[in-house]
């Protein structure tokens, strides 16, 4: 617990307070293949010297959290302060990094989320309904989504709703728009990424509510039925009350992983319609020069924000435990 | 038996004489580079060497790993093949090491214009030159009789063209990929249009300027001629278009449209119509919209003197004026390499050269720069916003980040 959660997260937190020294500036002769010039460069000596004597950087404490890369307070200040209507005030807020990359990630967690706890359902339903003798190759073929790798999963989608792919081709035929293109829009986008979402979580919430129905008591089932109970009472009754800390269970791990989506971003190259946080902390350790302290705010936000996200839920497993207690 | 001995000892000479030719090292070389074919013909070359282990790791994403990389001591890779924009991060991090001393020893063959020097000492050693230029299909040009556009207007009235006559629907290419790619086709047409990136011998941003404006109007009208997804179209999703005959005018790096219609199963029309002319200018302005390139090796600081030498010998062994003979290694870049011949394919990186295209600039914060252009420059493209917006957003993260990083 120490070594491989609390010290890395430790690490992160100091990191995100530190920033590099000043730097120090000389203006040297650089002659390249085309021609010479002054040109400005880091003078190497100074900063080692910098460095030498506060090997961890600047102190800025909470600075980079505030700064327009991330909280942007004086930007949402400024915003708050300007804008006329709300209408104006959110459209500022949105095309502030860090408020972009939340409003994609909570329309995204809170549709894929249930959607994905709901379809799970009915396919453990469905499954558990059918011949035992086709059950092998079903559940197989259903788990298939899940297996396959997130980017590559992403990347076969992404190619198929291009405009000249075969899902692209086929909406751009039913809408009789030939220059319908799902990569070009915004909205559109956000839905494919959604369904993309579901399509690849989907088989995870089936997994586990299949499991749970194994363990379903055939007696409880028998007893309902000779109460009388019809198939939807069964369900609504016995089999979702059985079901329910794993419905938990699969809606935590849900919050988590969709909180933290990455993947769909990078395989639709959906950048310019939806960002995340955690497609921001990529973004800032692949540019040519590499922002760590940067990087490191972004991720102490996003241990906050799952921390957040997780506490609705832990407060009232925390609360049945005791009950049962 | 006596004419069996002359002949193997006529063979050893032949050997020793090759071996002497050849590469000898006895330390550990290690390349991290970008991965087109000019540079995987270097990593090759580099492999030759004999006596010690040569290993390469040519990836698109080589600009991640290899300042993590060299920082270590000692570090993982002796040697970082890259280019003026990104020996920048490798000078600010301090681990590339001065060549002056291994060049005198070990470069007789290399020209002075491959010394990249920088405040009087030897930092790499370029091999290649590189530039975005126009490329296009002479037969579509010709059919609706226009000559190959000079001008970005020429383009846009050539494109019209083509699209009102039925020949293509969005007959114009481009690299608009949100992100690295739309930055440096914004870095581009500010040049063309007259603009400085920073204010003069300071780190304060300069984008938010006539300039910039005039650029992004051009650029947004250009991407009316585009395929609608443009901004997922990196130079590869580009050249894609290209071959499978959808465009006809496009900007393209030069290492990639010398090998651009020698893919399998492009159209004859496509092969036979391709051609290449210089870069264009816009705005009326005469210094072309497009930036000049170089790419080169460097050799790692933290690493023993052995392994440097060896590092040094085998790439110079990998770009020795020899490699020239294949031809298909003389067609893959503009070789900055002594011997080098302009083929056909060169036109365009020599055009631009002349013309006097500005080199992309070799400043410490320009890759943040870089990085906030490609962010915040999509919402314009969308029609999200105003340029004038997109561009103060620019500025703003440029801002943030340059603060944090202690350049401002």
């Amino acid at each position: 617990m120490l070594l491989f959660i609390a010290m890395p997260i430790v690490s992160v937190i100091v990191q995100s307070m530190f920033t590099p020294h000043e730097a120090v500036f000389l203006t040297v002769e650089t002659c390249t293949p085309f021609k010479c010039t002054e040109e400005t460069t880091i003078d190497q000596e100074a900063t080692a010297a910098l460095r030498a004597e506060q090997p961890l950087g600047r102190f800025v404490g909470l600075d980079i959290y505030l700064d327009r890369g991330h909280l942007a307070i004086s930007e949402v200040g400024e915003a708050w302060a300007t804008s006329q209507s709300w209408s104006e005030f959110l459209a500022s807020l949105v095309n502030l990094p860090f408020y972009r990359a939340m409003s994609f990630t909570l329309v995204f967690i809170f549709t894929v989320t249930p959607i994905v706890i709901v379809i799970g359902l009915l396919i453990a339903l469905a499954v558990n309904s059918i011949y035992a003798s086709l059950r092998g190759v079903v559940i197989f073929f259903s788990l298939l989504p899940f297996v396959i790798t997130p980017l590559i999963g992403a990347l076969v989608l992404y190619w198929m709703i291009d405009s000249r792919g075969i899902l692209g081709n086929l909406l751009q035929w039913m809408a009789g728009d030939p220059s319908l293109s799902l990569k070009a829009s915004t909205g559109l986008m956000w839905v494919s990424l959604i369904v993309y979402g579901i399509w690849h979580a989907a088989p995870f919430a089936f997994v586990i509510f299949y499991a749970g129905l194994q363990t379903l008591p055939k007696d409880q089932m028998e007893a309902a039925q000779i109460d009388g109970a019809s198939r939807i009472q069964r369900v609504r009754y016995v089999i979702l009350p059985h079901l329910m800390p794993l419905v938990t269970f699969v809606t935590l791990i849900q919050l988590m992983d969709n909180f933290r989506v990455f993947e769909p971003i990078i395989g639709f190259n959906a950048e310019a319609h939806a960002t995340s946080l955690s497609w921001a902390i990529f973004n800032d350790l692949g540019g040519e020069t590499r922002q760590l302290s940067s990087a490191a705010t972004t991720s102490v936000i996003t241990i906050i924000g799952v921390a957040i996200l997780l506490t609705p839920v832990l407060i009232r497993t925390w609360r049945d435990f005791r009950e049962k207690v | 038996m006596f004419v069996r001995k002359l002949v193997l000892a006529g063979v050893m000479t032949v050997l020793a004489g090759a071996s002497a030719m050849a590469c000898g090292i006895n330390a550990r070389v290690s390349i991290v580079g970008n991965e087109f074919p000019a540079i995987q013909s270097v990593g090759a070359g580099a492999q030759e060497c004999k006596g010690a282990e040569v290993t390469t790791n040519l990836t698109a994403d080589h600009q991640k790993i290899n300042v993590p990389g060299m920082q270590g001591n000692p570090a993982e890779y002796t040697s970082a093949i890259i280019a003026n924009s990104s020996i920048v991060a490798l000078m600010n991090e301090d681990v590339i090491r001065p060549l002056d001393e291994l060049v005198a020893k070990h470069g007789k063959h290399l020209k002075k214009n491959q010394l990249v020097t920088i405040d009087g000492k030897v930092m790499a050693v370029a091999f290649m030159a590189n530039a975005q230029h126009l490329v296009y299909r002479a037969d579509v040009l010709k059919q609706i009789g226009v000559e190959p556009p000079k001008t970005y207007e020429d383009m846009l009235t050539a494109a019209k063209m083509i699209r009102d006559k039925g020949i293509m629907p969005n007959p114009v290419g481009g690299a608009y990929k949100a992100g690295w790619n739309l930055a440096q086709e914004f870095n581009n047409m500010f040049l063309g249009m007259g603009g400085n990136h920073f204010k003069s011998g300071s780190a304060r941003p300069n984008v938010n300027t006539e300039a910039g404006v005039k650029a992004l109007n051009m650029m947004k009208s250009l991407s009316e001629y585009m395929n609608p997804d443009f901004l997922t179209h990196d130079s590869n999703a580009t050249n894609a278009e290209f071959r499978a005959g959808n465009v006809a005018i496009m900007n393209m790096w030069g290492s990639r449209a010398a090998t651009l219609v020698t893919a399998d199963g492009v159209p004859q029309a496509v092969v036979d119509g391709f051609a290449i002319a210089g870069p264009m200018t816009a705005g009326g302005g005469s210094t072309p919209a497009s930036t000049l390139w170089w790419d080169g090796w460097t050799v790692a600081k933290n690493i023993s003197d052995a392994e440097a030498e060896a590092t040094f010998i085998a790439m110079t062994h990998a770009i020795r004026p020899e490699i020239l003979a294949d031809n298909d290694v003389a067609t893959q870049a503009v070789w900055l390499i002594d011997g080098y011949k302009p083929t056909p394919a060169a036109v365009g990186v020599f055009a631009a050269a002349e013309a006097n295209t500005i080199p992309y600039p070799m400043l410490p914060y320009m890759g943040l720069l870089h990085t906030a252009l490609g962010n915040e420059l999509a919402d314009f493209m969308q029609g999200k916003e105003s340029a004038e917006q997109a561009l103060a957003d620019v500025e703003a993260a440029y801002v943030a980040a340059a603060k944090e990083k202690g350049f401002l």
